[in-house]
C-alpha cells in the first residue's frame, strides 16, 4: 500500500466495492489534495457515484481504506463523516420537498448553531438563522422563491437549492455529484462562478460530464470507467490520453 | 475560510417570499382561531353531550394525536401502538387498583412504563425503515400482548376491572362527573400541547427533514436514529398518557387495548383525519368513536362500517379531512 501525499486531504487506497459479485468499483487509489477541484468523469455507469457513497460512508466498501486529513476513516458513520467536514450532494437532486426553500437551508444551518435537539422551545428560535440563509438562497439566484416548497421548484433550481444546503454547512470539503445537470445555460455559468468561488480555502471532489465546465474549473481530474481508474492529471493531459478518448468516443469530447 | 456571498439590497422578488409567508401566517392564525373555538366547545361539552362519550373521544384524540407525531412528522408508520397505549392501561389500572395510588400519579406511571416500552421497542425498530419498520413494531407489539396475556397481574381475559376512579391528588372526587371531565380535558389538552410544541421546535424541524429526506438529513449531519428514537419515546410515553387516562374514566383495562386492532384502529384516526395536521387525528379519533357508538347496534358488524367509510375517506380525499381543508386554504 502506497502513502498518500502530505496535502492530499481526502485519499482511498485500494477502493473496491462489489454488488453481487459485479464489480462497480475496482481498486481506486485516489488523492485528493487540499485546495483543489478535482473532477472525476468517466462514461455513465463508470462507477462515479458508487465512489461518492463510498467516500461519504452511504456505502461500505468490500475492501480499501479512506483517509480524510490522514486519519482512517473507514469504519465511520455518514453522519459523522458530514461532522468531519466531508459533505455530498447527491446526483439524484435531495431536498426537503414539502419544507420551504428557507426551511431547508434552515435545516442544514441549525445543527452547528445548536439547535437541533431543544423540543421544547418555539421554532420561532430559527429566524435568527434567516440572514444567513437568505445570503446562501440569494447566492444560487433563488431569492425569488424563498417561500415556495422545494417540491415547486424545477429541476435546475433544486440542484441550486441543494448547493445552498450543502454550502450552509461551510464544510472544508465538498463533493458535488453533477452539480450543474438539468442547468441552463445561464446557471450553469453561475454555479461554476459560485463553485470556484467557494473553493477558495476549500476543496471540492465534483463528478461533472460537461468537459467544458471541467476544464474552465477544475486543477485535476480523474477518468473512470468500468470501475477503474483509466487515467489522471490536468484536463490537457487527460483529454490528449488515447485510452480517455477511447472510452469517450463519440461522447461529449469536442 | 473567505465568505461566501455577500449581502445584496432587497429587490422585488422578495415580494414573493413575503406573500408565501403570509399565506402561512394566514394558516397559523386560522389554527389559532379553531384552537380557541375547540377549547371553548371542549369545556362547555359536559352540559350537553354525554360526559363518558366525550372523554372517551378525549382519549383516543390524545392517542391518535401521539401516533401522528411519529407517522406525520417524522415518517415512520408504527403499527404497534397498542402496546403503549393498552400497556400504560394496565399499569395504572394495577396501581390505582391494588396499590391504591391516588389517579394522576397512577396514569403519570402508565406514562412512564409506555415510554419505558418506547425506548425498548424503537431501540430495535429504528433500524428497519418502511415497511420493515412497520413488521418490526408490529411484531414487538404482538410479544407485548403475548406478555400481558400471560402474566397474572393482568387478570388475562377479564382484564383488571372495577378500577377505582378516586381523589385527585386526595382532594378532587373524581366519582363526580364535571370533576373528573375537567381532569381528562386539562390532560388532553396538556398532551396535545405538548406535541403541537415539539412539532414546531427545532427538533420537529429536524424530524420534519428526515421525514422529508433521510439521506440527505444524513449527509447534512444528523445522527437520525437518536431523532427517530428520541420522537418514539415521546409518541409512546403521550401514548401512554392517553391509555392511562382512559383507564380512569372508563375503569377498565382489557386485552383489548393492547391488541393489534387497536394499533390499526389508530392508524386510522390519523389518516381519516389528516396524517401530518395538528388537529386531524383528533378528529379522525372523534369520527371512528362515534360511527362506532352509533353502530354498535346495527346488524352490520361496526368494523365493516368503518372499513367501508374509510376507504370511501382515503379515495375522496387522500390526505385525510384537515389535510384536504388546507390545501383548499392555500389556493
Ligand atoms: N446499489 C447497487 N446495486 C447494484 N448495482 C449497482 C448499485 N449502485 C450502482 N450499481 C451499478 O454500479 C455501476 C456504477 O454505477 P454508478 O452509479 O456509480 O455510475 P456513475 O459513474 O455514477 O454513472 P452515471 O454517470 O450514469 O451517474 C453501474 O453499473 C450500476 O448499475
Ligand atoms: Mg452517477
Amino acid at each position: 500500500m502506497s502513502s498518500s501525499p502530505a496535502d492530499a486531504i481526502l485519499s482511498a487506497r485500494g477502493l473496491t466495492k462489489e454488488f453481487l459479485g459485479f464489480r462497480a468499483v475496482s481498486d481506486v487509489d485516489l488523492d485528493v489534495r487540499e485546495g483543489t477541484i478535482h473532477a472525476l468523469i468517466g462514461p455513465n455507469g463508470a462507477g462515479k457515484t458508487t465512489v461518492f457513497n463510498l467516500l461519504t460512508k452511504f456505502l461500505t466498501p468490500s475492501s480499501g481504506t479512506i483517509f480524510f486529513r490522514g486519519d482512517d476513516i473507514t469504519g465511520v458513520k455518514p453522519a459523522d463523516v458530514a461532522r468531519l467536514g466531508l459533505v455530498r450532494s447527491f446526483q439524484i437532486s435531495a431536498v426537503f420537498p414539502h419544507l420551504t426553500v428557507l426551511d431547508n437551508v434552515r435545516v442544514a444551518l441549525q445543527r452547528k448553531a445548536g439547535l437541533d435537539t431543544q423540543f421544547w422551545r418555539s421554532n420561532r428560535v430559527l429566524d435568527r438563522l434567516d440572514d444567513e440563509a437568505n445570503r446562501l438562497i440569494d447566492a444560487v439566484g433563488l431569492s425569488a422563491f424563498a417561500g415556495h416548497d422545494a417540491a415547486e421548484l424545477p429541476y435546475g433550481r433544486k440542484r441550486a437549492l441543494e448547493i445552498a444546503t450543502t454550502l450552509a454547512l461551510d464544510p472544508p470539503v465538498l463533493l458535488f455529484d453533477e452539480p450543474m445537470a438539468g442547468m441552463g445555460v445561464e446557471d450553469i455559468g453561475r454555479i461554476s462562478d459560485l463553485i470556484r468561488r467557494i473553493a477558495k480555502g476549500r476543496t471540492v471532489l465534483m463528478v461533472e460530464h460537461n468537459l467544458s465546465v471541467v476544464a474552465d474549473l477544475c486543477d485535476r481530474v480523474t477518468v473512470l470507467a468500468r470501475g477503474e481508474i483509466l487515467a489522471e492529471g490536468d484536463y490537457d493531459t487527460v483529454s490528449s490520453d488515447k485510452r480517455v478518448r477511447e472510452a469517450y468516443m463519440g461522447s461529449e469530447d469536442e | 475560510m473567505t465568505s461566501l456571498t455577500q449581502s445584496g439590497p432587497a429587490r422585488p422578488e422578495d415580494k414573493a417570499a413575503t406573500a408565501a409567508h403570509d399565506r402561512q401566517k394566514n394558516l397559523s392564525r386560522i389554527g389559532l382561531v379553531v384552537a380557541v373555538i375547540a377549547i371553548i366547545g371542549l369545556i362547555a361539552a359536559p352540559f350537553f353531550v354525554y360526559p363518558v362519550f366525550v372523554m372517551t373521544v378525549l382519549c383516543f384524540a390524545l392517542f391518535a394525536t401521539a401516533f401522528n407525531l411519529l407517522l406525520g412528522y417524522t415518517g415512520l408508520l408504527s403499527f404497534g401502538h397498542a402496546a403503549f397505549f393498552g400497556g400504560a392501561a394496565y399499569f395504572t389500572a394495577h396501581a390505582a387498583k391494588v396499590w391504591g395510588w391516588e389517579p394522576l400519579s397512577a396514569i403519570l406511571l402508565g406514562a412512564a412504563g409506555a415510554g419505558l416500552m418506547g425506548l425498548v421497542v424503537g431501540f430495535v425498530a429504528i433500524r428497519r425503515q418502511g415497511i420493515y419498520f412497520a413488521m418490526v413494531t408490529l411484531a414487538l407489539s404482538q410479544m407485548v400482548y403475548f406478555i400481558f396475556l400471560q402474566a397474572p397481574f393482568t387478570h388475562g381475559e377479564d382484564g383488571i376491572q372495577n378500577v377505582p376512579r378516586g381523589d385527585l391528588l386526595g382532594l378532587v372526587d373524581l366519582n363526580r362527573p364535571l370533576n373528573i371531565y375537567y381532569f381528562v380535558l386539562l390532560i388532553f389538552l396538556v398532551g396535545f400541547f405538548a406535541v403541537w410544541r415539539i412539532v414546531n421546535s427545532p427538533f420537529g424541524h429536524v424530524l420534519q427533514a428526515i421525514r422529508e429526506n433521510e439521506n440527505r438529513a444524513i449527509s447534512l449531519g444528523y445522527r437520525v436514529e437518536r431523532y427517530k428514537l428520541a420522537a418514539f419515546v415521546m409518541s409512546a410515553t403521550i401514548a401512554g398518557l392517553a391509555g392511562g387516562t382512559k383507564v380512569i374514566v372508563l375503569q377498565i383495562a382489557t386485552l383489548t387495548d393492547v391488541a393489534w386492532q387497536m394499533s390499526g384502529e389508530v392508524v386510522l384516526m390519523t389518516l381519516l383525519g389528516g396524517m401530518g395536521t395538528i388537529f386531524g387525528p383528533s378528529i379522525g379519533a372523534t369520527l371512528v368513536i362515534t360511527m362506532q357508538n352509533y353502530f354498535a347496534t346495527s346488524d352490520v358488524p361496526v368494523t365493516v362500517i368503518v372499513g367501508v367509510i374509510f376507504v370511501l375517506c382515503v379515495l375522496l380525499f387522500r390526505r385525510g379531512i384537515v389535510g384536504e381543508a388546507i390545501r383548499l386554504m392555500k389556493r
